[in-house]
């Protein structure tokens, strides 16, 4: 029986990356008594898969992973034994139970979203709603991505799905792509942004929380976007 | 939330920014304004390290029992941070709390290994603490050093107020509640560390004073004062089940060298193998009690939810109950799915069948450390492997499925001579041919792997080798060379791999190990031109060290390749570790002679551990 967790993290949790996130897991479900299932074999592993790993740097109210179990409780118990093992900065939302035939959390993630805010002195001039429509009506969103061995020219545009800038100005509202084939980071899309503006941002001026996670219910042309625990019930 | 030391852009910008948060899993917090002390244990080196060091473990929750005392964890900022602190002058913070170790009441330095010495002075100097303990006021806190290297203290005595000779378990209460007594009556510094010097096992080097003879020997090392004891007795545990043992590991966030629960069964060990310090130093052997470690390996398994479990002690083959503790801890991490690792232990029958139990035959290896190549050189040096036993062992392992050996040796050893040398090819090489005499040719599954691994003999205070010659690097590296060369004209030469170890680590680490005082300087000059992180490899500057020897006038040569008298004043020789200066002479003469000496639970040699009264001293004896 498969459960799909969900989980924020916040305060200095963020400077603990992807992997020791999963290996901080692994430990508190054994603290907590959970029953889940181990992999057979000298070294048994638990059944467990991460939705998309979050940056270093990032916070989140929408993280989640997907956990095998052998017996079922009820969602508020597995919740409260979790919630009685966290560090500070990470608290488990919810607990849902899949139905047999879910896809994994990683293979379901289709969109994020997330909320950008600036550091004290950061908040770019430019900022508006107007700008950031005029960035979203672009015909194309062009930013140069180097990897190792190259450099290429890469349009986002079609992997944004949502911009905009809340009423007092202080926070962008950003959705895009992010599974694993066309993951889009929220940094690329503000180096963009300031790049149109005729700027560069300042690596340390973003402070990123990623506020959900989605899969998509509809198709590839009318997406209908919704959280990765929507389509688990409670137990 | 906790506000932390570091700003986000700083974090960011070094490697592994987890280092630095604390939050950890277990970890203590304490509101500081309910406590009287603030103590920041600090283990200098990098993190992963310093976190997988069980003694701290120890004292740290033994001293957050107290109510009054809040202890901290600080480890060295990698070399990253290191610059970012000095450039931007934030002072060095201890992990939990994120405040400034310079406000602490007290900062304790586990000495664990010898090129570690200018990270204590990184330490200190980041938390803008004095380096020299003279300059030091009520305004600092008390710097005070324990673990085996403060059991020869001298090179690094200008640097501390104070050294704790012994296992911490058990003067760190009267002692704090000296400093808490001193502080209300508002004595002076210097006086509290007087008082201090009259308690067992602390050692305050200010209050002693070191004269030289023209040689640059001791001529004589005695207390400033009357009332200041001339000798200091090491600390230990009688017994080491009533006493302080954690139930609640700090868990690390990011992945640490010890990544597991960690065991210890027991302290000291019975062999007295000749060159080993901690076979001395910890003398007599205490064992814990098995349902003790059966009760906390199902508690620290709980509180920390670690995936693996190892036990620790100098040789846990010796363990009276090794087997029914072993059996316990595979029944119960079969049931809680845990890994168990198990400390190389002998090879016989009922360990290879343990290891069989607990891990992939395919991905593991056999162990033997003969440590010398010959049996004239491992009777000279009290290693009581033989031959025979290791070939027993290793055709057991082979008919049991193993095909992979790792042979331990020491390079360098008193007396040794070409002869032992190629000995240790020979041994390599019957080895191999053991494995294709037993296991037929269908059954292999491809060659037999031998790799044989040479380290450079150090001669350490406290043992019978304390008085021997060291070998130069060019000595040493010699040796290795004609190490690979007879192992190249061994007939399974190709199924033998040889690694060796670097020699001016080696040299570097024999001048500290037996080093007086008069090294203070040079590390502090050495620190001073940027040395750090000597312990590894791509940060030791050996170029920097010699130059500064150079300039100091120290003579390497004086530390290390010097032959002693047998009655020269030794640095450490005001320490009384239990064992006595003539049973160890006595044993530097049965080295001579190839004599072996009987191991604790055969026989009682007499080396004067007998006197602490407790261990294997008063068990009694059977034949084993």
């Amino acid at each position: 029986m498969k459960l799909r967790i969900k989980f924020s993290k916040h305060g200095v949790l963020k400077f603990i990356g992807h992997l020791d996130v999963m290996r901080y897991f692994q430990k508190a479900i054994r603290r907590a008594g959970i029953d889940i299932a181990y992999s057979s074999g000298f070294s048994p592993h638990q059944v467990m898969s991460f939705a998309a790993p979050l940056g270093v740097g990032l916070e989140s109210n929408g993280e989640y992973m997907d956990i095998e179990v052998n017996s079922l409780t009820s969602s508020q118990q597995v919740m409260d034994a979790l919630n009685g093992q966290m560090a500070d900065g990470i608290r488990v939302l919810e607990v849902k139970l899949l139905g047999d035939n879910s896809g994994n959390a990683m293979a379901s993630v289709a969109a994020a979203s997330y909320s950008i805010r600036f550091r004290e002195g950061h908040r770019p001039q430019f900022l508006s709603a107007e700008s950031l429509n005029d960035f979203c009506g672009q015909q194309e969103i062009t930013v140069t991505k180097k990897t190792k061995r190259s450099e290429a020219v890469f349009d986002m545009k079609p992997y944004i799905y949502g911009l905009s800038l809340d009423e007092d100005g202080s926070t962008i509202h950003l959705t895009v792509d992010a599974s694993s084939a066309n993951n889009l980071k929220p940094s690329l899309v503000m180096k963009a942004y300031f790049e149109m503006n005729g700027s560069i941002p300042d690596d340390n001026a973003l402070l990123i929380t990623r506020e959900e996670t989605y899969l998509n219910i509809g198709n590839d042309i009318q997406p209908d976007f919704k959280p990765l625990g929507y389509i688990g019930s409670d137990y | 939330m906790r506000k932390l030391a570091l700003s986000d852009e700083i974090l960011m910008q070094v490697e592994k920014p987890a280092r630095y948060i604390g939050n950890e899993i277990n970890s203590v917090m304490k509101d500081a304004s309910d406590v009287d002390i603030r103590f920041a244990m600090c283990f200098p080196d990098v993190y992963e390290i310093g976190m997988s060091h069980l003694g701290i473990q120890i004292i740290y929750d033994m001293l957050n029992r107290y109510e009054d005392t809040w202890c901290e964890r600080v480890y060295s900022p990698w070399v990253d941070l290191d610059a970012v602190m000095r450039q931007k002058d934030i002072p060095l913070f201890a992990l939990e709390s994120q405040d400034p170790v310079r406000d602490f009441d007290f900062l304790g330095i586990t000495i664990q290994y010898e090129m570690c010495y200018t990270n204590i002075l990184q330490v200190i100097d980041l938390a803008k603490i004095p380096l020299i303990a003279a300059d030091r006021t009520w305004e600092h806190p008390i710097v005070i050093g324990g673990g085996p290297c403060a059991y020869n203290p001298e090179p690094i005595a200008d640097f501390f107020d104070i050294f704790y000779i012994g296992e911490g378990e058990t003067q760190y209460r009267p002692l704090l509640d000296l400093y808490k007594e001193c502080r209300r009556l508002g004595v002076s510094r210097e006086e509290f560390l007087a008082k201090a010097a009259k308690l067992p096992g602390m050692y305050v080097p200010q209050m002693y004073e070191v004269r030289y003879n023209d040689d640059g020997t001791i001529a004589s090392f005695s207390p400033k004062r009357g009332d200041i004891p001339a000798k200091v007795v090491k600390e230990l545990v009688t017994d080491l089940t009533d006493t302080y043992y954690p139930e609640k590991p700090v868990v690390p966030f990011i992945k640490c060298t010890q990544d597991r629960v960690v065991l210890e069964i027991q302290r000291g060990c019975i062999r007295g193998c000749r060159f080993c310090q901690a076979g001395q130093i910890y003398r007599p052997v205490r064992e814990r009690d098995v349902d003790m470690l059966k009760k906390y390996a199902l508690k620290m398994l709980d509180s920390t939810g670690y995936e693996e479990i190892t036990l620790s002690s100098l040789s846990s083959s010796d363990y009276s109950k090794l087997e029914e503790l072993v059996n316990f801890l595979i029944d119960i991490c079969h049931e809680k799915k845990v890994n168990i690792s198990l400390p190389s232990l002998r090879i016989d029958a009922f360990s290879l069948d343990v290891m069989e139990k607990i891990q992939d035959i395919k991905k593991s290896s056999l162990t033997f450390a003969p440590e010398a190549g010959s049996q004239r050189l491992r009777d000279v040096i009290n290693k009581g492997l033989t031959e025979e036993v290791i070939l027993n062992g290793a055709t057991m392992a082979f008919k049991g499925g193993w095909n992979r050996v790792k042979l331990y040796f020491m390079l360098g050893l008193p007396t040794e001579t070409d002869n032992d040398i190629r000995e240790i090819a020979e041994l390599a090489n019957k080895i191999a041919a053991a494995y294709y005499e037993t296991v037929p040719k269908e059954e292999r599954s491809g060659k037999v792997q031998i790799v044989a691994s040479t380290s450079f003999f150090v001669p350490k205070p406290f043992t019978p080798f304390q008085w021997a010659p060291q070998c130069t690097k060019e000595e040493f590296l010699d040796k290795a060379y004609k190490t690979k060369k007879a192992i190249m004209e061994q007939l399974n030469q190709k199924s033998i791999k040889y690694n060796w170890h670097e020699a001016d680590a080696s040299v570097m680490e024999g001048i500290f190990a037996r080093g007086d005082r008069k090294l203070c300087r040079p590390i502090l000059e050495a620190y001073k031109k940027g040395c750090i992180f000597d312990a590894w490899g791509e940060y030791y500057k050996h170029d920097v060290w010699i130059e500064t020897f150079n300039e100091c006038g120290t003579d390497i040569g004086f530390y290390t390749t010097r032959e002693r008298n047998a009655d020269e004043i030794f640095p450490w020789d005001f320490i009384d570790c239990g064992v006595s200066r003539e049973f160890l002479r006595c044993e530097w003469e049965n080295a001579m002679n190839g004599n072996v000496t009987p191991n604790c639970k055969v026989k009682c040699s007499a080396c004067g551990a007998a006197k602490f009264g407790c261990g294997v001293c008063v068990e009694e004896r059977k034949s084993c």
